[in-house]
């Protein structure tokens, strides 16, 4: 009977039952439902499709492969590790929200058809909006405004573009898509936005760290990786996604290093760990295309680690800013030992899960003979290691001691992390096991002496890079700012130049309302010397005066007889 | 939070420990180097073939990552109320 319910719905159903549930009750079943999912997803395997009549259309509810399914494994471990982080957060509509977002993204995996996908796409982004709101204060509310308006644009593209698909070949089928229809091009444009293409990329960093310390970490997880799952699914091998991946893999970093706030660090790095993924997708390869499978789930398991490391400092200390921190090692033994394991494994160090995933990716690049877009990833992961697996446990745990004194992260926090922290060494220790579960065969073997060691050269000079930079000053420090990045065009720019043409529009309006007044008062004066009451027009004339007036108009007529 | 109350001297919080790991690490970083010259390695891309590639490499990346980093923040950087004002 729990075969015929689509996996994302039990999640679904879980978030809406939370608000009724006894409070004791709320944090169990944030638990108890993805393991109930994941149970199911074990249980229908590959090869189900569950269809639907409705509207007129067939639409496929649930239709499982290998690509879909090893989505659908790691988003409910996802929403697993986010139930016992969250355990205690009981604020309102966050947790009941956060199972409602995770099931529809467990959801818009498994949709057979365009349809489908758009009513879970729209759904994850109405659920992720209030998750952002529950963050609390003003500049949450502004944050998810804005966070929502770009989701729902993802939504209305995607809409577009399906129907468009639809007149054209009469079918709305989610299989690979291509970008040679106009209907394409709108849906690869609606997916681009969910993966922050470049330009396309500031949602994120605006709205996650706005967040609470659980609800960032709930948001780190499904909504990119949901576009990327999109996006293997409709475009594998499209050429241009290899180069806005390596964009979208090489400008966050720049930022990231001046960033303050550590949690925008982490954002900047899901940009860039998103576009690995990208050029994956674009390579087309079995390589390329497994890589950015393996890498995707890699990455929701130590992202969703290094969000909740920060979020338990955040907890604790009440800041994540980088100019506040310093010494938190001597408060926060643990956290900061499985922060160290999360930023590890982004960092791609041997025995950890990136680098089993990251380089396969890199592999399909050279084998393909993309040598220069090789050297940008190679940058690239160069750079990630520097501010994600550097500079976040740095600045937090260690740097100069900021005097901050707090407790240990809480039980349930630790215990989410110290999984997570498995799952990631787990992977890294054991790949088969992830390469078991990718869509195409494996041909693939990461632990060759060549490998290590060439991983181990880069990220050890790339830390001496570090140190040495920090103990000659040149390194720049933390400082209290914000740093402008596409979002000025919307939050900057956009809004000054509205507000001067609404001036302008004002000025305008007052001028020509100004030039009819003056007309319309020297149109009344005249009208007022004519026919007022003193007027010329407005006399009253004596009988007299007609009299001989029509006396002389008879003596006219009476001349012109005579003469003419 | 409680407030600045220093405890006990941590080994980290030595000034010579730290150093202590810098030497260290740049010990590390010329084994790996020397290693390199032992264990043949495949290049993956051609020029990663070359002796030392991936540790030049990654030290010149990062220090050219925030050298233009730097200069990124003289053009993007406003104060922390910029949108809030």
């Amino acid at each position: 009977m729990i075969a015929e319910v689509p996996a994302g719905l039990i999640l679904v159903a879980a978030g809406l039952l939370v608000p009724l549930a006894p409070p004791a009750l709320r944090g169990a079943l944030g638990v108890a439902a993805p393991l109930l999912a994941f149970a199911q997803l074990l249980w229908v395997g590959a090869g189900y499709r569950l269809e639907l009549e409705a509207f007129g259309f067939t639409l496929a509810l649930v239709r499982t492969d290998a690509l879909s399914l090893a989505f659908g494994y790691v988003f409910t471990i996802a929403a697993f590790l986010n139930g016992i982080f969250s355990w205690q957060a009981r604020r309102g509509v966050e947790q009941p929200a956060a199972l409602v977002y995770a099931g529809a993204a467990l959801a818009a995996v498994f949709a057979g058809d365009l349809l489908t996908l758009f009513v879970f796409w729209e759904l994850s982004a109405i659920a992720s909006a209030l998750v952002v709101w529950a963050g609390g204060g003003p500049r949450a509310y502004g944050a998810g405004m804005r966070y929502l308006m770009v989701q729902l644009a993802s939504g209305m593209l995607l809409a577009a573009g399906a129907g468009l698909r639809y007149a054209q070949s009469g079918s709305l089928a989610f299989e690979a898509i291509g970008l040679d229809s106009p209907g394409g091009a709108l849906i690869f444009l609606a997916f681009g936005v969910k993966c922050a293409f470049p330009l396309l990329h500031n949602w994120l960093q605006d709205a996650y760290p706005e967040a609470s310390a659980t609800g960032t970490v709930v948001l780190s997880a499904f909504t990119t990786k949901l576009g990327i799952y999109a996006l293997a699914r409709g475009f594998p091998g499209a050429e241009p996604l290899i180069w806005i991946g390596t964009a979208m893999t090489a400008f966050p970093i720049f930022y990231a290093v001046i960033e303050n706030d550590l949690r925008r660090v982490l954002a900047y790095s899901v940009n860039n760990q998103l576009g690995f993924m990208v050029v994956g997708i674009g390579l087309g390869t079995d390589l390329g295309l497994n890589g950015a499978v393996a890498h995707a789930f890699a990455d929701i398991l130590f992202k969703a680690l290094l969000f909740m490391s920060m979020g338990a400092v955040l907890l604790r200390a009440g800041t994540v800013k980088g100019t506040e921190l310093g010494g938190l090692y001597k408060s926060m033994p643990w956290t900061t030992g499985l922060c160290i394991v999360g930023a590890a494994s982004i960092s791609a160090f041997p025995l950890f899960s990136g680098f089993v995933t990251k380089s396969m990716i890199m592999a399909s690049a050279a084998q393909e003979g993309h040598t220069g877009v090789w050297l940008v990833l190679l940058f690239a992961s160069a750079g990630v290691f520097h501010h994600a697996g550097i500079k976040i446990p740095f600045f937090a745990f260690f740097a100069h001691d900021s005097g901050i004194r707090c407790k240990e992260a809480p039980a349930h926090m630790l215990i989410a992390m110290a999984l997570a922290a498995a799952l990631c060494v787990g992977i890294g220790v054991f790949p088969a096991a992830l390469y078991a579960l990718l869509p195409l065969p494996v041909d693939y073997a990461p632990y060759t002496a060549s490998h290590v060691l060439s991983q181990l050269q880069l990220l050890v000079f790339s830390a001496l890079a570090f140190s040495w930079l920090m103990r000659n000053g040149i390194y720049p420090p933390e400082l209290r700012s914000v740093n402008l990045d596409s979002d000025w065009l919307y939050r900057g720019i956009g809004p000054r130049v509205a507000a001067r043409l609404e001036r302008s529009l004002q000025a305008l309006l007052a001028l020509s309302g100004n030039a009819a007044g003056v007309l319309g008062r020297r149109g009344a004066a005249a009208v007022e010397r004519l026919h007022g009451s003193r007027g010329v027009l407005a006399r009253t004339w004596p009988s007299g005066s007609m009299a001989l007036g029509i006396m002389l108009m008879l003596l006219a007529f009476l001349l012109s007889y005579y003469l003419l | 939070m409680t407030p600045l109350h220093r405890g006990p001297m941590s080994w980290l919080d030595r000034p010579k420990n730290v150093t202590k790991i810098y030497l260290g690490l740049w010990s590390f970083g010329a084994a790996l180097l020397i290693a390199d010259l032992v264990v043949h390695r495949r290049a993956e891309a051609g020029l990663d073939g070359w002796f030392g590639f991936y540790g030049v490499y990654g030290f010149a990346a990062c220090v050219a990552l925030v050298l233009a980093a730097k200069l990124l923040r003289r053009g993007v950087r406003r104060p922390e109320d910029y949108y809030d004002r």
